[in-house]
């Protein structure tokens, strides 16, 4: 028994290492793939792995379970978007869109591990969408060794557009200092010496935004009057909003993730001494966040966007909207439309669909090149006056915003978008 | 003044979070002699089934008898599936079945409810009770009332039942208990059901609080641990102690010790587990195991 369970494994370790070697040779070939025929002229020479005359295949990362699975749903608008292009619209291109979805658990090594699969085993054409800022972070680097276009990646850190040595990545959502500069501009006009509480995230991501914050206020009359971080493993943050409540601040900026969200506005409207304005953001601004804390207690919150959210009446009547209502129903049934994350993905895929169709070549190059020069690209699912913007020395397709207040049982838009690269000049590193 | 007692009363209000979950951790321990892992994951599922309940219109309190029920049935199922094929192995691989059903439950709640919070209804009214300056949410003095309930109902199981007893020796010596007629596998299955339906009040009554989503519990359970470790993790009394102590603890070394402030008052409750561990291994409450020679 004892010798054949050896033997096993060892066939089986030959097996891998076989496999493995095969892979390896696979992808060798596969990355020296280049343009030929049809593509030559000013496109030959580069990569065309993972696209053919009448295929493109994506990858995109996703944590569908852990943590953060609350985004699990992005990829569900996404593949719902390509298959009605696919089906109705032959493709892009003439190209029919596979889209292969692999799960991270919001794990950067995990991350890492499916990124190589996805470039290597599914050779994929592009990475499109990879989710969260650590585990776009955990696979730049080799995205940009492979030279494989990893594009509108899900989060809104500002160093995909600030840094210069991964030319290869790009992000797609205003960035968190856009964010905060909004709100930054919002408070000058309406409270121009705010005293400011600020409850963050302790990461990448809540940082990022208030350090945003800070350098936009610096030189107002604005101050922050206490800040209070979290880990995301903290059960709740009752405490930091009961220090926060200390400080009497008139302003509160609530730098959450979902639940978090949650929790931070449910102590605030407990609290009947403390009622400061409170500004959610983006992040944490979904309905989703806002029912379970009761609409009557989230009243008058305020908060920013740049796609349109279904829920919003505004909208019915909207074209776009209604095609992607109907669009969910008929690809993806069991997908409730009224989800923005569904949406988000729908404005991100079809974003995706006009930088492709613009592409100079149907390579990695051509993407490469192409989502860095966009001018002025209108995308119907994003609020009327924000527009894709990229070209030398701008990394970030959206930052522009516009301001919006609870009201009723919905959003409420407010103001004109604020552009925030005219407001406050080129975000650089 | 006012500043401190406030802390003390949100720390205190945490801790009882902490300790509705502790308690149920000791009860399979006092039970089975397991720590399990997976509990704060079955409280977490329970509170999905209640909330399933009164999704379809059931009212609060009905939905929360039945899923207490429920919670009794899939714990002892639990033990006959999953627990029974590896009774009597190492603890170790106890310990490892319980951290697998940890992922499971995690998972299948995900995949039945999805990950978006879910709009759970709060049994007590919302407000808060204001008091010389201070303010205690209803929603906590409610916490504090259950937990108090479930740990004198526990203390009385363990200390005056046949139950009880017929438990602790199956817990102390498995193989004596079943030579004086008790029947160890009813007694462990009663066991998982037991400490399921404690785990399901504990769930049911943060899930207001907390917000309702697949991870609810998963912080909660460092802190629970914490608070059995120091406590005891074979007395209800001692883990509603340690729940309060490791709450308030917690939130006086974020507001007041800057060098832990609130980045690091997540270590607090290691810090706690590694020195019971050390100093006084069987916890404030604790009995010391005693091994014949």
């Amino acid at each position: 028994m004892r010798l054949s369970a050896i033997g096993r494994t060892a066939v089986t370790a030959t097996l891998l290492i076989a496999a493995a070697a095969c892979g390896g040779r696979d992808s060798g070939e596969a990355g020296g793939t280049q343009a030929t025929g049809a593509t030559g002229g000013q496109c030959a020479g580069q990569q065309t792995t993972g696209i053919t005359d009448t295929s493109l295949k994506l990858g995109g990362i996703y944590p569908l379970s852990g943590p953060a699975s609350a985004y699990g749903a992005i990829p569900k608008g996404i593949k719902a978007y390509f298959d009605y292009v696919n089906a109705e619209k032959g493709g892009i291109g003439g190209r029919k869109v596979e889209f292969v979805v692999r799960d991270d658990g919001y794990q950067p090594p995990k991350a890492v591990e499916e990124a190589r699969r996805l470039v290597e085993q599914e050779q994929v054409f592009a990475l499109f969408q990879t989710l969260g800022t650590p585990s776009t972070t955990a696979t730049w680097d080799y995205t940009n060794q492979q030279k494989v276009p990893q594009v509108f990646v899900a989060t809104g850190a500002s160093v995909w557009g600030t840094d210069t040595e991964h030319p290869w990545t790009i992000g797609w959502q205003p960035n968190y200092v856009s964010e905060a500069r909004v709100y930054a501009q919002f408070l000058k006009k309406e409270h121009p010496d705010a005293k400011v509480a600020v409850l963050y995230q302790n990461d990448d991501f809540g940082k990022d935004l208030l350090g945003g914050f800070k350098n936009a206020i610096s030189g107002t009359k604005i101050t922050i009057a206490a800040e209070q971080s979290y880990e995301v493993s903290d059960p709740t943050v009752d405490p930091q909003m009961r220090n926060l409540a200390e400080s009497k601040a008139d302003v509160f900026l609530n730098v959450t993730t979902p639940k978090f969200g949650s929790q931070a506005l449910a102590a605030d409207a407990k609290n009947a001494s403390w009622n400061p304005l409170h500004i959610v953001n983006n992040v944490a601004a979904s309905i989703t966040v806002l029912k379970p804390v009761g609409f009557e207690n989230v009243q008058g919150v305020v908060s920013a966007t740049y796609y349109k959210d279904p829920v919003d009446p505004t909208w019915a009547e909207d074209a776009e909207m209604k095609l992607y209502k109907a669009k969910m129903q008929q690809y993806a049934p069991d997908a409730d439309p009224q989800v923005p994350y569904h949406a988000f993905g729908w404005a991100a895929a079809s974003s995706f669909h006009k930088a492709m169709e613009a592409a100079k070549c149907p390579t990695r190059e051509g993407l490469r090149d192409s989502v860095r020069n966009l001018q002025g690209v209108q995308v119907d699912m994003l609020l009327p006056g924000v527009k894709l913007e990229t070209g030398q020395g701008d990394g970030f397709p959206i930052e522009s915003l516009q301001l919006m207040r609870f009201k009723g049982e919905r959003w409420e838009l407010f103001g004109d978008v604020i552009d925030t690269r005219k407001e406050f000049g080129p975000l650089t590193g | 003044m006012a500043g401190f007692l406030q802390q003390v009363i949100v720390g205190l209000g945490t801790g009882a979070i902490y300790a509705s979950l502790a308690l149920a951790l000791v009860l399979i321990y006092r039970f089975t002699g397991i720590v399990n892992f997976a509990q704060g994951e079955l409280a977490m599922f329970s509170a999905y089934v209640a909330w399933q309940f009164t999704a379809v219109g059931v009212p609060f309190w009905l939905a929360l008898v039945l899923a207490l029920v429920v919670s009794f049935a899939g714990g002892m199922l639990i033990e006959r599936v999953i627990i029974r094929p590896v009774e009597g192995a190492p603890e170790l691989t106890v310990v490892i079945v319980t951290v697998g059903l940890f992922i499971f439950v995690n998972a299948a709640a995900g995949w039945i409810w999805t990950f978006l919070i879910k709009d759970f209804p709060n049994p007590f009214p919302g407000g808060a009770l204001e008091m010389g300056g201070l303010s205690v949410g209803f929603g906590t003095l409610g916490v504090f009332a259950v937990v108090g309930i479930v740990m004198g109902l526990l203390y009385l199981l363990f200390q005056h039942t046949k139950i009880g007893l017929g438990m602790r020796a199956v817990s102390t010596n498995p193989e004596s208990a079943r030579l004086v007629g008790i029947r160890v596998g009813w007694t462990l299955a009663l066991g998982w059901g037991l400490a399921a339906t404690v785990g399901a009040v504990s769930g049911v009554l943060v899930a207001p609080l907390l917000f309702l989503e697949p991870n609810m519990m998963g912080g909660v359970l460092i802190y629970a641990f914490a608070a059995a470790t120091l406590g005891g993790f074979d007395s209800p009394v001692g883990a509603v102690v340690g729940g309060l102590v490791v709450g308030v603890a917690e939130t006086l070394a974020g507001a007041y010790v800057t060098a832990i402030g609130p980045d690091l008052k997540v270590g607090v409750p290691l810090a706690i587990i590694l020195g019971v561990l050390l100093l006084r291994p069987q916890g404030l409450f604790g009995r010391a195991v005693v091994e014949r020679a």
